[in-house]
């Protein structure tokens, strides 16, 4: 018998491009950010890494297969891309237990509640993130420093403050801003060197994994936000989580607006709130809370912030 | 103690001007409803599947009130049962009316309709047959992707693993419409369910010609009209070769199944009758 | 920089295997089944009658309506029957069946000379009426009959034509080759367009991944007064209608409005060459130029087919159909249409016949959207088609029609790009059907 002839409707080719290769696309791009954390952190850097991914695959695993029904998606990158943020979300000397929490909290409750990947309306990274720093405040906010001392030992380290709270509890004059580029600071784990990082994001802009919407009206609304509050804006861009949660949490494609309108409304806003945040909130830092706080506007920025259509530029040619 | 005595007379102040606003409100924009259509809904089955024509079983209780007799209203879900106790509640007659179900006019297994190409597109009906005729020869039979099931709000229809078909659940089926609706083939039909549920229809919609039809899928009807010449009631009509029962007056006496050459016509839930397993086993053979 | 149109667009992997393959012309089936419906709009009604006796060329069908066109004998031979045929959609459409004869008669009013005939006295309206009676439809697969096409509503003037010679889809070089060896008869046809329309002024459209072509057509359009060439960059779906203007003119045609409301009135190349042999020698639209293509084909070629010759023939003249064959498709892979039967008839519309590999035939397996927006980035139209297509799911036909999906060209851009394989165009094919069903109701 002759072979059956398939039948389907156009277009007849696909692109061949596909969500690992998007998921894994991010995570290439955080290694420069990983290999500066192994060498400022050490052996914590690498061990709660590697705690955070597997529990939050595991739990991925587990929940998918006892409770929620629907695509397998363990193997796609998606839930070790949330683990490896939200391990990059925490300094590296914090307890593995509390890691493991974080990740139940991101996965659990920040993506399959709202029913798997693609359905969650809050970065789940943040979301773990934010509620180990509500929950465990002392152990979130005591950061290593980046030593080289420290770097084979996971207890008993050094610790210091962050830039960001040395400009909140008014010892600015401390902070360097040069140290903040290479990431030769305290911090959480990921978000130390702002170099690494942009090198990170070269490489998404390159591969087309992400437009350069986000990112940049991200920094415009912190350069913007900080000459208006008088704050200097190059160490604001500098030091705390800016970097990677403009980068790597305000792009997830899940919770940020579709249109190239909306990204900036979004971008800028992010940048606008954080500011707001670091220079009259409570916390020395706000990115986290920025983004999520955008994560929830973007149905709204979506209903609201369509892409410009085609015959609406010029109406009389 | 004088904290708490202001905490609680500020919080009745609130509370006691906010009432006021509401009622005072709710006497603005009162709207006049006929508490008949609060009742005559307490009573309907409240699956708002649409069965009725009406949207939602709000939509039909509204009708029910407003018309002047119940004469063309029915809620397929509740049958005779429900729509007696509307009688009761509006002081009118009951209409009694037939008890329907979905029948899939579609015998296409695969072992009848040979396939001839993959379809492999979005698992969707409509899609399907907007692409093109089917995987088979037959452009009329059904596509088995399922619209039919995603839309029954009863859970009473599901695709047949082996034949590709869907079959209806006579038990759950309350002849709403959603199915017949959904099919882009128009291949479901709300038919009378029959005493006993013994119903014959014929099971295929196919209106190429006869040769080509046989050629596309064994149980096709094929449009011979033997099925008319038998039937003694002249319930079988014939047309662009098609051969269609009418329910009303179908008496169930299955002369139309034993003369069908291609087996289109089928009988439910009859008891078997003594000889005939045999003489089909052959035939198919 | 090189122009191209604004939003969005895509660029597949181009795979003009046949390129610079010169056209071969195809022998002569032993029957051929013309379809009734081979435009855009009503289908032709047949007025031979079973039995009769006709030449190449002969009307064998005639306009069913406004939006329709004359359908002319391909063979010499006699008419066997008018019945069904399975069309490249798996349903029966009727068709004319004609036994071909051995000697090859044609119509006495055809001239068959190739000698080139560059001077066209006739005016406007005799141009367009000429090309009605030929039966010339949009040869780039749209297959919109041109003569209403030439006739812009009451009140609209045009100002400039565009000549599609963009041949954006991956695979096919047709138009490429006819370029390539019908130039001055092209250019001719442009002219005799131009005075249809009344313009001065052609621009032809070329993407720049045809060097020779554009070179080729610079050239020669010299010596031809307001034929210029638009060389364009390589980018899919350019060759819809409102893209090209975009990318040539600069002008967007609004939402729901025709070409002509920004002054333009677009001809596929084909076309042109169609109209040069309608006018000046008299010969309707009987044959058309067909790639077949695909990576496995032991040759991919450009062939010359009459109407009516079924698909089968050309594919065993390239070479048979590979043991591996999935998928066959009419058209382009972007756009072209997957057939149920080889034995399928081409039509005006068929412009390239590709045979696709089962490996590359299958669709990959669908998963959640993840809202990365690349659909919203690709799409020509700037439409949402991850908004289209949840709604079209759900069947929110009024939110359907508030997001423009009626704008939409289905140029397969979004489910080329989908990360997670989804059928989004799938769903907004229905939604606009549908769509359009409630629209034309309101009226």
């Amino acid at each position: 018998m002759e072979n059956k002839l398939v039948v389907s409707p156009s277009p007849h080719v696909h692109g061949g491009d596909s969500i690992s290769k998007n998921m894994y696309g991010v995570l290439i791009a955080l290694i420069p950010a990983f290999i500066v954390s192994l060498y400022a952190f050490g052996l914590g850097a690498l061990i709660v890494t590697l705690t955070s991914v597997v529990a939050c695959m595991f739990f991925e695993f587990a929940i998918q297969k006892y409770l929620i029904k629907g695509n397998k998606t363990l193997c796609d990158g998606s839930a070790a891309l949330t683990g490896v943020l939200l391990a990059f979300n925490l300094p590296s000397n914090i307890p593995l237990w509390i890691v493991i929490i974080g990740a139940l909290v991101a996965i659990g409750v920040g993506k399959m509640s709202f029913g798997g990947l693609g359905n969650n309306i809050l970065n789940p990274a943040l979301v773990g993130r934010v509620f180990l720093l509500i929950s465990f405040p002392v152990q979130m906010t005591t950061w290593p420093i980046a030593d080289a001392a420290n770097r084979f030992t996971t207890m008993d380290v050094e610790t210091g403050a962050t830039p960001l709270s040395l400009i909140k509890f008014g010892a600015a004059d401390q902070v360097n801003v040069w140290d903040a580029i290479t990431g030769m600071i305290s911090g959480s784990m990921g978000e130390i060197s702002v170099i690494a990082l942009l090198l990170g994001l070269c490489y998404m802009l390159w591969k087309k994994i992400i437009t350069w919407h986000i990112p940049v009206s991200i920094f415009a609304g912190v350069v913007v936000l900080s000459l208006l509050t008088g704050l200097n804006p190059l160490v604001q861009l500098a030091t705390g989580g800016l970097m990677l949660g403009a980068i790597f949490m305000a792009t997830d494609y899940v919770t940020s607006p579709m249109s190239h309108k909306g990204m900036l409304i979004y971008g800028f806003m992010i940048g606008a709130i954080t500011i707001i945040i670091r220079k009259f909130g409570a916390y020395p830092e706000g990115v986290s809370f920025a983004i999520l706080l955008m994560n929830a506007a973007t149905p709204l920025i979506n209903t609201y912030c369509k892409p410009k259509r085609f015959g609406e530029v010029k109406k009389n040619g | 103690m004088n904290l708490i005595l202001i905490a609680v007379l500020l919080l009745g102040a609130v509370g006691a001007i906010g009432a006021v606003i509401l009622f005072l409100v709710a006497q603005k924009f009162k709207v006049y409803e006929d508490p008949r259509i609060g009742q005559v809904e307490e009573v309907l089955p409240a699956a708002n599947c649409g069965g009725c024509g009406f949207p939602g079983c709000k939509g039909f209780a509204e009708a029910c009130v407003k018309a002047d007799s119940l004469e063309g209203l029915l809620c397929p879900v509740g049958g005779a049962d429900v729509m007696g106790k509307v009688a009761t509640i509006l002081g009118r007659e009951a209409v009694a009316a037939a008890p329907m179900i979905a029948v899939v006019r579609c015998n296409g297994t695969c072992e009848n309709r040979p396939r001839l190409n993959n379809y492999d597109g979005a698992t969707s009906c409509a899609v399907a047959s907007a692409l093109y005729g089917g995987e088979t020869g037959c452009s009329f039979g059904c596509h088995g992707l399922g619209d039919c099931v995603k839309v029954c709000p009863f859970d009473a229809i599901h695709i047949n693993p082996e034949t590709q078909l869907p079959e209806v659940d006579e038990d759950k089926c309350t002849a709403c419409g959603a199915c017949v609706k959904a099919c882009p083939k128009l291949i479901i039909e709300l038919r009378k369910k029959g005493p006993k549920s013994r119903r014959v229809y014929v099971s295929c919609v196919n209106k190429d010609k006869g040769a080509i039809a046989k050629k596309a899928c064994n149980v096709s009807c094929i449009g011979c009209s033997k099925c008319m010449k038998a039937c003694p009631f002249e319930a079988i009509t014939i047309s662009n070769n098609l051969a269609y029962i009418d329910y009303n007056k179908c008496k169930l006496c299955r002369k139309c199944v034993d003369v069908c050459p291609t087996h289109a016509i089928q009988e439910l839930n009859f008891p078997p009758k003594k000889k005939e397993e045999p003489v089909v086993e052959t035939k198919e053979n | 920089m090189l122009k191209t149109f604004r939003i969005g667009g895509v660029h597949p992997p181009e795979n003009k295997l046949s390129a610079g393959k010169r056209i071969e012309v195809i022998g002569l089936p032993k029957q051929v089944a013309i379809p009734l419906s081979q435009n855009l709009g009503a289908p032709s009604v047949a007025c031979v009658a079973k039995g009769d006796e006709v030449k190449v060329g002969t009307l064998i069908a005639k306009a069913g309506g406004f939006v329709s066109s004359n359908i002319h004998s391909s063979v010499a031979g006699k008419v066997a029957k008018i019945d069904e045929i399975l069309d490249a959609s798996g349903y029966r459409r009727p068709a004319v069946f004609i036994d071909v004869n051995e000697e090859e008669v044609w119509e006495e009013s055809i001239d068959r000379s190739e000698t080139l005939i560059k001077d066209c006295p006739l005016s406007s309206e005799e141009i367009i009426k000429k090309v009605a009676e030929a039966g010339i439809v949009g040869l780039g697969g749209a297959t919109f009959p041109t003569q209403v096409k030439l006739s812009p509503p009451p009140g609209s003037k045009a100002e400039m034509l565009l000549i599609n010679a963009v041949e954006c889809e991956p695979y096919l070089t047709s138009d490429h080759e006819l370029m390539m060896e019908k130039t001055e008869e092209i250019l001719v046809g442009i002219s005799i367009l131009m005075k249809a329309i009344k313009v001065d002024k052609a621009i032809i459209g070329i993407e720049n991944n045809k060097p020779d072509a554009i070179k080729l057509m610079t050239d020669r359009c010299r010596q031809y007064t307001g034929i210029s060439v638009q060389p364009l960059k390589v980018q899919y779906p350019q060759g819809g209608e409102k893209q090209l203007i975009d990318a040539v003119m600069g002008r967007q045609v609004p939402s729901g409005a025709l070409p002509i409301a920004v002054g333009a009135v677009v001809q596929n190349v084909g076309t042109a060459y169609a109209v040069y042999e309608a006018v000046q020698k008299n010969k309707p639209l009987i044959e058309r130029v067909v790639t077949v293509t695909g990576k496995s084909v032991v040759k991919p070629s450009n062939y010359l087919a009459r109407l009516g010759t079924p698909i089968s023939m050309l594919i065993d003249a390239a070479g048979g159909l590979p043991a591996d064959t999935g998928k066959v498709i009419s058209g382009g892979p972007m756009m072209g249409k997957a057939l149920t039967s080889i034995e399928v008839p081409v039509t005006k519309g068929c412009s390239g016949v590709l045979i696709m590999p089962t490996l590359e035939a299958q669709r990959q397996k669908m998963q959640n959207c993840i809202r990365c927006a690349k659909c919203v980035n690709v799409c020509p139209m700037g439409l949402e088609p991850y908004l289209l297509m949840s709604v079209g799911e759900r069947e929110i036909w009024d939110r359907s029609e508030k997001e423009r999906v009626m704008d939409c060209i289905e140029c397969g851009c979004c489910s080329f790009t989908c990360p997670s394989n989804r059928p989004l165009l799938d769903y907004i094919r229905i939604s606009k059907s549908k769509v359009g069903a409630i629209i034309r109701s309101r009226k």
